[in-house]
């Protein structure tokens, strides 16, 4: 096993395939002199392309070469100029297959990086899982650690379908332990990353380790949480965020997205349909709220779940008595 | 061997397209080289007028039809003579026109019917429809509902040729109104920069939808925009379909051997409306009975036809037993689709993902 950042491990994923398959190439903006430069030599400019700042243009371009034999890596650089592509991404990578009766595939991989709390604003803060969420054809995976985002990033370059891999920024400098050696992750399975019995906390991207955390502070207080990090946004694992709400009957659905429409809805929906009886108590969903990410620091930090709203709504679900402020603080 | 140009262009020439003519013009005589021998100028014949009586006929059934209804017809010439530039492995991508396509590219007629009704026997299986008719076994990469939509695609097909080292190239029809598209310029762009080989084939017959593309493009011709781009730039007339396809020859001849893109502008014209509206739409009085009488004066069909008795390659009656012979393909192709089933429930889950 070797210690490395999520950056790094992101990184030997695609390198390593880009190393074992000849199909895979990169495509992007400023990729030779910077995300892929250690690599440049040994893989070349042909495989290794720098793009002109045009997404519809060269997402639509993977799009081709993914139709026709290879297996292209786009590098969108922030997932906010994905909308700049988003014809491409929802008319033709989405649809191709399904549209031309299966005489299609499209084994693309898009990623890109989710740069929130950080004063980068409105046009690169977004965290659109859950817009192209509502887009069928589509896999998005959004791995929260090293070892989660080495193993689903090889496991999308291998899909024969387009793959949106989004990679929270806040999370790019973690460190975590990855073994040597080919290892995948399938897509569409959700992970429990810390068992507990009393209540079970579903979270998104860096939602994860912030729930992971109010976790450590409520078992101090007596409190048991399950967190499951979904990994995979698209498909969803349901099966198991039922198992885990059975079991410990009261949900909290966590997202750094905002709320509307967003992947806490559809979990709190899809469990309120089917595990209805089983809840003691109305599902709590945390998110970011309806608004553009504003620059100035004084206002971004009011805009995502934190620790603590996390753990106040724990609380709360677990009917242990909280103040007044801390309620008003969940949402 | 007729000019590239013919007397019947639309606009006045400029120094950049007469250059950018003699360069194709030498490169075309190369290309002719292979020239047309009878059998493929008679299967030029015979795929023009696939095209024709396919979209009659499915005008003439039009109410039986689900959906939209997108013909070619009058633009015969510029699509055929295009894909019979192209090897049978070379990639072809379209847009919501798309009748033509896989029918100038050689494919059967009966799958292209039955897609039209929404059968399951249909070329994409029902899921598709008039405006994407793609027979992927042909070199389509797809036919497109959104305008432009497909052209960065074209680009990385020839990307992927040059990567996995082969001479295919990619045929790029879109349309004029997508030349005002932000696709058409991120995608020359990008085919240039990086030499790539496509053809992209500029299908303008004068109109998007009801507004004239005088109206809409800062410049009167498309090719001009190639310029812009560093390629070549070829107007042609597009109702001649021999003209076409030695403009086409070139500039695939041209990607081949690893120079890059070009532009051709074929001008051209649709006899139909933009789409098979019925009663649900009423056309507003865009152009004029003069203007259309005059395209039909000169029918790409009827001209090579024409060309074809002067040569000797072509006798009226042999004319005749090809349009039956073709009629009988149509008609067999309407059977066949009335004849299969529509898909299943189970249908509509399937070929989501591989």
């Amino acid at each position: 096993m070797t210690r490395i950042t999520y950056n790094e491990a992101a990184m030997q994923a695609v390198v390593e395939e880009m190393r074992s398959d000849a199909r895979v190439f990169v495509m992007g903006e400023d990729v030779q002199d910077y995300a892929y430069a250690a690599v440049l030599q040994e893989l070349g400019r042909e495989r290794i392309r720098n793009t002109p700042i045009c997404e519809g243009g060269f997402f639509g371009a993977g799009i081709g070469a993914a139709l026709t034999g290879m297996r292209p890596v786009i590098e969108g650089a922030f997932s906010t100029f994905l909308y700049s592509a988003m014809d491409q991404i929802a008319n033709q990578a989405a649809k191709s297959r399904y549209m031309f009766g299966g005489q299609a595939s499209v084994p693309l991989v898009i990623r890109s990086v989710v740069a929130y709390t950080g004063g980068l604003a409105a046009h690169h803060s977004d965290r659109p899982w859950g817009i192209f969420a509502q887009i069928p054809g589509l896999k998005i995976i959004v791995p929260t650690t090293p070892y989660d985002v080495k193993g689903l990033l090889r496991s999308a370059i291998r899909d024969g379908n387009p793959v949106l891999c989004f990679e929270d920024a806040t999370l790019s400098a973690t460190v975590g332990e990855i073994p040597a050696g080919d290892y995948t992750i399938p897509i569409g399975v959700a992970e429990v990353k810390q068992p507990g019995i009393d209540a079970t906390i579903v979270a998104v991207a860096g939602a994860v380790q912030h729930s992971l955390e109010a976790a450590r502070l409520l078992a101090e207080e007596g409190i048991s949480i399950e967190v499951i990090d979904v990994r995979t946004v698209a498909p969803l694992d349901f099966a198991t965020i039922m198992t885990s709400v059975t079991k410990t009957r009261r949900l909290i659905a966590v997202d750094p997205a905002p709320g509307t429409c967003g992947i806490a809805s559809e979990i709190a929906a899809r469990v309120a349909e089917h595990a209805f009886g089983a809840l003691l108590t109305p599902i709590i969903r945390l998110t970011a709220p309806d608004i553009p990410v504003p620059f100035s620091p004084a206002l971004e930090r009011l805009m995502y779940p934190t620790v603590e709203r996390i753990a106040a709504a724990a609380r709360k679900v677990c009917g242990h008595s909280i103040s007044d402020a801390a309620s008003a603080a969940i949402i | 061997m007729q000019h590239i140009l013919s007397e019947n262009d639309r606009g006045p020439k400029n120094s950049f397209t007469n250059e950018a003519t003699r360069m194709l013009s030498t490169n075309a005589n190369r290309a002719s080289e292979a020239a047309l021998a009878k059998p493929q100028l008679l299967e030029m014949l015979r795929r023009m007028l696939r095209i024709r009586l396919f979209d009659e006929r499915a005008t003439a059934i039009r109410a039986r039809l689900p959906g939209t209804l997108h013909n070619s017809i009058g633009q015969e010439g510029e699509i055929v003579g295009a894909c019979m530039a192209l090897r049978d492995d070379d990639y072809m991508t379209g847009n919501h026109r798309s009748h033509g396509h896989p029918i100038g590219k050689g494919v059967q007629l009966a799958p292209l019917m039955a897609e039209l009704f929404g059968k399951a026997t249909g070329v994409c299986r029902g899921k598709g429809g008039s405006m994407h008719l793609a027979d992927f076994s042909s070199g389509s990469l797809g036919e497109s509902g959104i305008v432009g939509s497909l052209m960065p695609v074209a680009v990385g097909a020839g990307l992927s040729a040059r990567l996995r080292g082969t001479d295919q190239v990619c045929l790029c029809f879109f349309g004029d109104g997508a030349a005002n598209c932000g696709p058409f310029h991120e995608s020359l762009n990008l085919a240039a920069i990086w030499q790539l080989p496509v053809v992209f084939l500029c299908e303008n017959n004068g109109y998007a939808l009801f507004t004239a593309q005088a109206q809409t493009s800062a410049v009167a011709h498309v090719a001009d925009r190639a310029a812009a781009y560093d390629m070549p730039g070829v107007m042609v007339d597009g109702q001649n379909v021999l003209a076409v396809h030695e403009a086409v020859s070139a500039a695939v001849w041209r990607a081949r051997a690893g120079s890059g893109p070009t532009l051709v502008e074929a001008k051209t014209y649709r006899y139909c409306e933009h789409s098979e509206f019925g009663e649900a739409v009423q056309v507003p009085a865009y152009r004029s009975q003069a203007e259309i009488d005059s395209w039909k004066a000169r029918d790409p069909i009827a001209m090579f036809a024409n060309h074809l008795f002067d040569t000797g390659d072509l006798t009226r009656e042999q004319e005749n037993a090809i349009r039956l012979a073709i009629q009988d393909e149509v008609d067999r192709a309407v059977t066949f689709a009335e004849d299969s089933p529509f898909p299943d429930s189970r249908a509509l889950r399937e070929d989501l993902f591989v």
